[in-house]
């Protein structure tokens, strides 16, 4: 167990190196750094100055190891645009990217995977053939067209629901939550269910191709053969099969979730890293661009870690290497 | 006692009368498969018994419908196949029309079942335990620490050594024969009268086979639990069975007492499987003797499905059917044990 867990944090070591190698090049390669901070008429003079203060004339490798060193300490530098440090920036919006994913995912993993295992098992039933048409203009239709749809429908015309913003939020710690308020539940909901309703669908169609698969294996036949009730086959035996590929493709899933949220959080003005992100392109905002994209590989680097983890929770056959040695004997 | 005494009594269900009844009584199967091009009938009126205690080898070509006939009876027939016609009793009464609740209470619990691929048959995401204790729970009115006994118990009864401790072990931790010894554990976590084992030593090493159908048969005897064996190895049968069912493209060739069937096979067919067995345990042993192939099911010949194949074959095999007809202790569907032929011949 132990050796499992090192073995995949060095490989997170070694993918966070390479993206922090990335996020480093676009110093020196998106617009001069020095030129950023010291605008356009700057003495020849006062550039070299700059470049010496800032450490731009020492060798690549010390670069790069420092920004490294300082990136660890979550120290971006600032932001070009808003003259604050990157960091306060981005934990500013964090937390409302994060909520808005964690509401999007939590949609599509309970609503997506009971309609996969109801349209798994009553394979002809007319309801699972209405989900499955249903979740084709899920799949098909882009999410910023969702998004303005919902809008218009419960906003403009109905006027149930708000078109844009987080709402009220109320701090909690250096977090700002807007789950605590009545106003802020009420934004959360178009938004999450646009930024959820392709992963809705996607799960859906997954897990109902996993059950489908599983439900014809050898070891559900002897379960029948066995006597056991619908209900201890199909969710005892079939679902917990099924979710082995399932929540590997649901981790990546999440992570597609923060990568989405950009497009989401524009259409709905959600005051989120995605939105931030965006703004920091126009404006070539270098070190906000540069944390934004560590900060989301870390998060798909934490995903992974989780649904390895999660995996050898499921799947006694990664857990071989404790019991079997002991245990295998003619 | 006679029937007027009871006029108005009307039972539940269809019933037989008790005494010294056989366990399981299929009558007229007819199983098929509606298909685009028509139907396919790939059982076609089969009917024989097997009484308690007792068991019945099944043997037949690949494709004959021997499987089938297992999964029509413990009801588990995979659709679009369905039981067309025909009726099935245990003990006397009426299985095969029961909704589906009542005959997963049977299932198991009655009669159990083991197939062919011991490394598959078993959740690879459970305990041997988990599953043990969970069919027992199922069938068994006991709680999780008297059924985990119970598991124990039959795991060491299969011959797997030091269950308690090998019960909270996952499948892929056991060998073939092993896993297999669990599975015959698992079909009999209820006791069932009647154990359905279908191929279930082919996908295991050939040294194996001999101990798992020895330990199948002698589980079987102790408890009194009938068996359909059904099986490719004649060895297998001459050794366990008590009579033999040889089947034929959806139908019964000859059924009887083994010894009579192996030593005096009646059925052109089963004349042939005898004389391309070499010799008594060699397995898969295939019509080396007949030429031609089993007829696909859309293309059965009329008349006797055997007769494009018969070395014996005459005119009214080509056009009339031949139901089993008695021979001693031995019944066979073949036109020439008709009394009419003898009479002629
Ligand atoms: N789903 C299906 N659709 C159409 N025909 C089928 C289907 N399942 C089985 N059959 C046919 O039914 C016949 C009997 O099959 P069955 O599996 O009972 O044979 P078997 O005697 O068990 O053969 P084997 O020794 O290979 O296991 C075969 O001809 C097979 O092609
Ligand atoms: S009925 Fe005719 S064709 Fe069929 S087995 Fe007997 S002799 Fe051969
Ligand atoms: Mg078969």
């Amino acid at each position: 167990m132990a050796a499992y867990i090192l073995r995949r944090l060095m490989q997170a070591v070694i993918v966070m190196l390479a993206v922090g190698f990335i996020a480093f090049g676009m110093f020196n390669f998106v617009g001069d750094p020095v030129t950023n901070f010291i605008g356009q008429d700057a003495t020849p003079e006062d550039h070299e100055r700059m470049r010496a203060a800032l450490g731009l004339d020492q060798p690549f490798y010390v670069q790069y190891a420092r920004f490294a060193a300082n990136a660890a300490q979550g120290e971006f530098g600032t932001s070009y645009r808003l003259g604050m440090k990157v960091s306060a920036v981005l934990a500013e919006r964090l937390p409302a990217t994060l909520e808005l994913v964690f509401a999007a995912a939590a949609i599509s993993i309970l609503v997506g995977v009971p309609l996969g295992v109801y349209t798994g098992i009553h394979r002809y039933g007319l309801l699972s053939r209405a989900f499955l048409t249903f979740s084709l203009v899920g799949i098909s239709l882009p999410t910023f067209l969702i998004g303005i749809l919902l809008i218009l429908v419960f906003s403009v015309i109905l006027g149930w629901l708000p078109s844009f913003g987080r709402g009220q939020v109320v701090p909690v710690g250096w977090w700002s939550t807007g789950y605590l308020t009545q106003s802020g539940l009420r934004s959360l909901i178009l938004p999450a269910i646009t930024l959820g309703l392709f992963q809705t669908t996607l799960i859906m169609r997954l897990v109902r191709a996993e059950m489908l698969e599983v439900l014809r294996t050898d070891y559900i036949k002897f379960a029948r053969a066995r006597g056991l009730t619908e209900r201890a086959i199909n969710f005892g035996h079939a679902l917990k099969n099924t979710m082995v590929p399932v929540i590997t493709i649901m981790g990546l899933q999440i992570g597609g979730l923060i990568a989405f949220a950009i497009i989401t959080e524009t259409v709905f003005q959600w005051p989120g890293m995605g939105l931030l992100f965006l703004q920091a392109i126009q404006y070539a905002d270098v070190p906000v661009m540069s944390c934004y994209l560590i900060l989301v590989a870390m998060m798909f680097v934490l995903i992974n870690l989780a649904v390895d983890l999660l995996y050898y929770a499921v799947d006694p056959r990664l857990r071989a290497d404790r019991g079997a040695v002991r245990g295998r004997q003619v | 006692m006679s029937a007027m005494d009871h006029p108005t009594v009307i039972l539940p269900r269809e019933t037989r009368p008790r005494a010294n009844q056989p366990l399981l009584q299929v009558e007229n199967l007819v199983v098929e498969f509606p298909t685009r091009r028509g139907v396919l009938r790939a059982i076609d009126d089969v009917s024989f018994h097997i009484d308690p205690g007792e068991v019945l080898g099944v043997v037949g070509e690949s494709g004959a419908g021997k499987s089938l006939t297992g999964a029509s009876i413990i009801g588990l027939l995979e659709p679009p196949g369905r039981i067309a016609g025909g009726r099935i009793f245990l003990d006397g009464s009426r299985i095969d029309d029961l909704p589906p609740e009542k005959l997963r209470r049977i299932r198991g619990k009655q009669i159990g079942a083991i197939f062919q691929d011991p490394l598959t048959s078993l959740n690879p995401l459970y305990s041997v335990g988990r599953q043990l204790v969970e069919t027992i729970t199922t069938h068994l009115d006991m709680n999780q620490a008297e059924a985990r006994r119970r598991a124990i118990d039959l795991l060491a009864e299969v011959g797997i050594p030091a269950p308690e401790r090998r019960i909270d072990h996952y499948p892929h931790q056991f060998s073939g024969g092993m896993r297999q010894r669990v599975v015959i554990a698992l079909a009999l976590c209820a006791n069932p009268r009647l154990i359905i084992a279908d191929e279930p030593t082919t996908a295991l090493d050939v040294s194996i086979q001999a101990q798992i159908i020895a330990l199948l048969k002698r589980l079987c005897r102790d408890h009194g639990t009938a068996v359909m064996l059904i099986t490719h190895d004649m060895g297998v049968i001459a050794e366990t069975a008590d009579r033999v069912a040889v089947m034929y493209a959806g139908r019964i060739a000859e059924v009887g007492p083994v010894r009579q069937v192996i030593k005096h096979a009646l059925h052109p067919y089963t004349v042939g499987l005898m004389g391309s067995i070499p010799s008594v345990g060699v397995d898969r042993a295939r019509l080396a003797q007949i030429d031609g192939a089993m007829p696909r099911l859309n293309a059965i010949p009329e008349g006797c499905a055997f007769n494009p194949r018969c070395p014996k074959v005459f005119d009214r095999c080509r056009v009339e059917r031949p139901d089993l007809i008695p021979q001693g202790p031995t019944a066979v569907s073949c036109w020439l044990y008709d009394r009419k032929e003898a009479r002629r011949g």
